[in-house]
């Protein structure tokens, strides 16, 4: 056992890469809730049924009847929730330190493709309990996707094998989510955590001593399993107190008011609200992991600094600039909905353009107008340019996913949390 | 490939050696092989999709024609449809499903509108849109008239963008 927890280490790590608050042991969480998922989704699979007319009676035996089944649900659940907001949290620590540029870049995109996993294997998860939640959450995210321009329908009814949700749909959900997902989670899981090694440990900041070189046994193992305890331990708190969602058996015929999507598409789901489609549904989340994608290949004039948001100035301007973005979004959710509606004041006019190009223009000119007021006072580097832009974008995300999860109720109307 | 063994002059002549000519031949059979493996893939996986699943043509009776009286809408579950008969006679059967999301509408007869709940758009009675963010009429299924009897093709599925009168069936 000591032999398989040191092969899969370093034999010695520097003392810095140790102190918690250069990674808070996000990664590490994220392999243990994939370990976690991997064990309690077998046991779900010794009662699931993935068929329309036994899905829904399966889940409904392993609550009632089954000794644990409920609880098993549960961890199944939370921990698809905590993985994905680990996986997130991570994703932000490592682009916040620096750590996807130069040896570690295509790492990067085997972590954002990770990310991408991890969504689809929630989103597939979603559809299985095939209760209305489930039924109504997946028709609408599904039928997002048939907004994509020119391809969009037929790439919905592939996904789907169908116009509506099917038996087949739940088929080839529960197929790719228990079995072609998990399989290339671990494969790329294994490689993640290689370049991580290959690229000598995890990033520290430049121009500092590494300290000294410790024995990964115990100084490193020892850490890593109290955090595993601990989260362990939080998780079940959460599967004991917090049931998994279950309502009634899903129902083609009557649609829940409000019918959300799933809730790391809330975000997607708001944009919606106030873009046309063409650019909520395909353009701005295209562009944005584009962006994320190509960030690591941008040509920077400094070398990584490794420190949290390179410098104090680069910290300044991205708090500044997390303010903005919150404020602009913000505006943004309540002047569309409460004072001007684009799509109504211009009947005449496309949907594309008048609730597409012209709020976007507008959005552009705002940040425009930011930069060129207050942000080019810095004088920030590329690198801190290309830091603001992230903050913006992914303070925009959170406020957007924040205010479709909590702040939408009835018909999708604004309100506050305890009225939803 | 290996540099090391190859043979200096061949190296600076820029040729492709035999080595290297094999190196890549090797490298782009594997590429070919992966490729035909992905195509026979994606075909098992989704040839048969829309055979298993119903293509049949399905014929609902609705009623007879005298039983829907003008300006009214008669919900149909089980063939997930609305049948809709205008003020002036003539009939549609609107799909259930919203053309924003897919979420099933209702009718309001008070509004005389249908209402979609998930991010309320509205239709009238003739599918038309009355209210965003759906951005097309209802889609409809074709009706057959016979022998005074409404008949609803619940298998055929026509998408539209708005309405248009020659999408209205009459009562000889």
């Amino acid at each position: 056992m000591q032999n398989i927890l040191l092969h899969l280490h370093p034999s010695k790590v520097s003392e810095r890469s140790l102190t918690f608050n250069r990674t808070f042991g996000l990664g590490g969480m994220a392999a243990l809730l994939i370990v976690i998922q991997i064990i309690t989704g077998i046991l779900l699979r010794f009662y699931y049924i993935p068929s329309p007319a036994g899905a829904y009676s399966s889940v409904v035996f392993l609550k009632r009847q089954v000794l644990f089944g409920q609880f098993v649900r549960n961890i199944h659940y939370w921990s698809g929730v905590f993985l994905l907001m680990t996986a997130f949290l991570h994703f932000l620590r490592v682009f916040l330190t620096g750590a996807f540029r130069e040896d570690r870049r295509i790492n990067w995109l085997f972590g954002l493709s990770l990310l991408a996993v991890i969504v689809l294997s929630n989103f597939t998860g979603y559809l299985l309990p095939w209760d209305q939640l489930a039924y109504w959450a997946i028709t609408v995210s599904t039928n997002i996707i048939g907004y994509f321009p020119f391809f969009g329908e037929s790439l919905r009814m592939t996904i789907i094998g169908g116009k509506e949700l099917n038996a087949d749909t739940l088929q080839s959900f529960f197929t790719v989510h228990s079995a072609l997902l998990p399989f290339m989670l671990l494969l790329i899981v294994v490689y993640h955590f290689w370049r991580v090694r290959k690229s000598g440990g995890i990033m520290l900041p430049a121009g500092q001593d590494k300290g000294e070189m410790l024995p990964v046994m115990p100084s490193l193992v020892y850490r890593e399993f109290i955090l595993a305890l601990l989260l362990i331990a939080v998780l079940f708190l959460f599967a004991a107190v917090f049931n998994a969602p279950l309502l009634e058996r899903a129902n083609p015929v009557y649609s829940m008011n409000p019918t959300k999507a799933p809730w790391y598409f809330a975000g997607v789901q708001e944009l919606l609200m106030h873009f046309h489609p063409f650019f909520a549904a395909f353009i701005i989340p295209l562009g944005v992991l584009a962006f994320l994608a190509w960030i690591p290949f941008i040509s920077y004039d400094q070398k990584p600094s490794g420190h949290w948001f390179i410098s104090e100035k680069g910290k300044r301007s991205a708090k500044a600039t997390a303010v903005f973005a919150a404020g602009v979004t913000l505006a943004g959710i309540f002047f569309n909905a409460w004072v001007l509606n684009f799509e109504m004041i211009m009947p005449g006019i496309p949907a594309v353009i008048s609730n597409g190009i012209i709020p976007l223009a507008i959005l552009s000119l705002l940040m425009a107008v930011y930069y060129r007021l207050y942000l080019k006072r810095f004088r920030l580097s590329k690198a801190e340019k290309v830091q603001a832009a992230f903050v913006f974008i992914v303070v925009s995300f959170v406020i957007l996913t924040l205010c479709g999860i909590f702040f939408r109720g009835k018909d999708m109307a604004l309100m506050l949390p305890w009225n939803v | 490939m290996n540099r090391k063994n190859s043979l200096p002059e061949i190296e600076n002549s820029g040729k492709i050696n035999r080595r290297d000519f094999f190196g890549m031949a090797w490298k782009g059979l594997g590429i070919l092989a992966a490729l035909e493996l992905l195509g026979m893939i994606s075909a098992y996986i989704f040839s048969a999709k829309n055979k298993q699943s119903h293509v049949t043509k399905l014929i609902q009776d609705a009623g007879s024609v005298d039983s829907f009286a003008p300006g009214s809408v008669s919900a149909f579950m089980g063939g997930r449809f609305y049948l809709a008969r205008l003020q002036n006679g003539g009939f549609i059967a609107l799909s259930l499903r919203c053309t924003h999301l897919g979420c099933s509408i209702s009718w309001e007869e008070s509004k005389k509108r249908f209402i979609c709940p998930c991010h309320s758009s509205a239709f009238d009675i003739s599918g038309e849109v009355l209210n965003p963010p759906a951005a097309r009429a209802l889609s409809y299924y074709p009706i057959m008239i016979e022998n005074g009897m409404v008949k609803v093709d619940v298998g055929t599925l026509k998408e539209r963008n708005s309405f248009r009168k020659d999408q209205l069936v009459f009562a000889q």
